[in-house]
């Protein structure tokens, strides 16, 4: 599983990308967060609402600060 | 019929009953600060939220779907309408530039947006309203609004296209993401949320606002500015529009002690000249844009919006 934060570093993304690692280690599983920063990078997953969060490859979250019980659901 | 009547009556038995400061300077600074600062902060929430609540609803991909059919004039109406909800955010800003240029938005249109968004503020909005009137308050959203709808009108028709960075042109967004659903529970809470976090943010420039302010009101002599500053000064509207500039963190506390410097003598055209001034135009916001255009384009932008602001300045020490 592959897995990234995009945002530009605002506040949110740093407490969306806390919730992600703190979701991963609840469900026991060990993977990298990429933190994906650059606005360019950012806008091909065709988000402008950040943070957003990337599963494979796939948008599942955008414009939201998803709680660590929100992204356990996203990744089961 | 004042709603805040009942808060003054209130205040007044503070004070000159139960401090017994009846007829002190004090007593009049004292109570100044008690029922302002209680006025603003009740209409601070109110504003913040019922602003916060529209903008659950004004979500980036939201905004650009809106603005991707428009055409200049009516879209830049439309974009200097959705610029009165949203604020300017570090966060969404450069995006959504990005967003709206890459799908074919003119470039005039997105810049009426980029100048409502941090010129009408709904923290200036519910400051101008305690202080002023409800009037007053609407004067500066509508003559925010104008600047936008023409000052974006007139960046457009300068073909300004070469000068926005030229990364910009080549990101290819993926299409398809719409904005994401939200309950209404969800849109309450999240203004709810955004209320607390800005009035926070705001509360202690607020007060040491309003207590200059309480002190102009109570020591300082009238008139003093309608020498220095009064409408006979035709540079007066230009400087304040210049000492406006690097004040952006303390747009809260600069309203009340201009408020106060009003009933000293300092127009009002150039009083508002330099809230907007303090509201539209600041260094953060001018680093952000950097990041997507060039700085011969930022200068146009910036000097498009101060001349906006100056004839605002002017126009209304004219007709008021």
């Amino acid at each position: 599983m592959k897995i990234k934060i995009l945002g530009s570093g605002c506040p949110n993304c740093k407490v969306l990308e806390a919730n992600t690692k703190k979701a991963l280690e609840e469900l026991r599983i060990k993977t990298n967060v990429e933190k994906v920063t650059d606005i360019t990078k950012i806008m091909e997953y065709g988000v402008m609402s950040t943070p957003a969060l990337v599963v494979d490859e796939k948008v599942v979250s955008y414009g939201r600060v998803l709680t660590s019980e929100e992204i356990k659901k996203l990744l089961k | 019929m004042d709603i805040f009547y009942p808060l003054q009556i209130f205040v007044n038995w503070l004070v000159y009953t139960l401090f017994n400061l009846k007829g002190s300077v004090f007593g009049e600074a004292l109570n100044f600060f008690i029922y302002d600062s209680i006025k603003i902060l009740i209409l601070l929430a109110v504003i913040i939220f019922v602003v916060s609540y529209i903008r659950t609803y004004l979500a980036p991909e939201k905004v650009k779907k809106l603005l991707s059919r428009r055409f200049e004039f009516l879209g830049n109406m439309t974009a200097s309408t959705i610029g009165i909800f949203t604020p300017f955010c570090s966060c969404s800003a450069v995006p959504l530039f990005i967003g709206l240029v890459e799908s074919g938005v003119p470039l005039g249109v997105t810049f009426s947006y980029l100048i409502a968004a941090p010129l009408i503020n709904e923290v200036a909005a519910a400051l101008l309203w305690g202080l002023f009137g409800w009037k007053i308050a609407l004067l500066y959203v509508a003559s925010g609004w104008i600047i936008s709808v023409v000052a974006g009108y007139i960046l457009g028709k300068m073909h300004l296209e070469k000068y926005v960075e030229d990364y910009v042109y080549k990101i290819k967004m993926k299409q398809g993401l719409k904005a994401q659903k939200k309950l209404q529970k969800e849109r309450i809470s999240e203004a709810a949320g955004e209320t607390k976090s800005i009035i926070r943010k705001v509360f202690l420039y607020l007060l040491i606002g309003i207590a200059i302010g309480a002190f102009i009101h109570g020591f300082v002599p009238e008139n003093l500015l309608t020498s220095i500053a009064g409408t006979g000064n035709w540079f007066a509207v230009p400087i304040a529009v210049l000492i406006g500039v690097p004040l952006y963190s303390n747009a809260a506390g600069m309203i009340p002690i201009v408020s106060s410097l009003i009933e000293k003598g300092l127009p009002l055209g150039t009083a508002l000249a330099f809230m907007m001034a303090v509201t539209a135009l600041s260094l953060p916001e001018a680093i952000i844009l950097r990041k997507v255009m060039k700085l011969k384009l930022l200068i146009i932008y910036f000097s498009v919006v101060a001349a906006g602001i100056i004839f605002t300045g002017y126009l209304f020490n004219w007709i008021l």
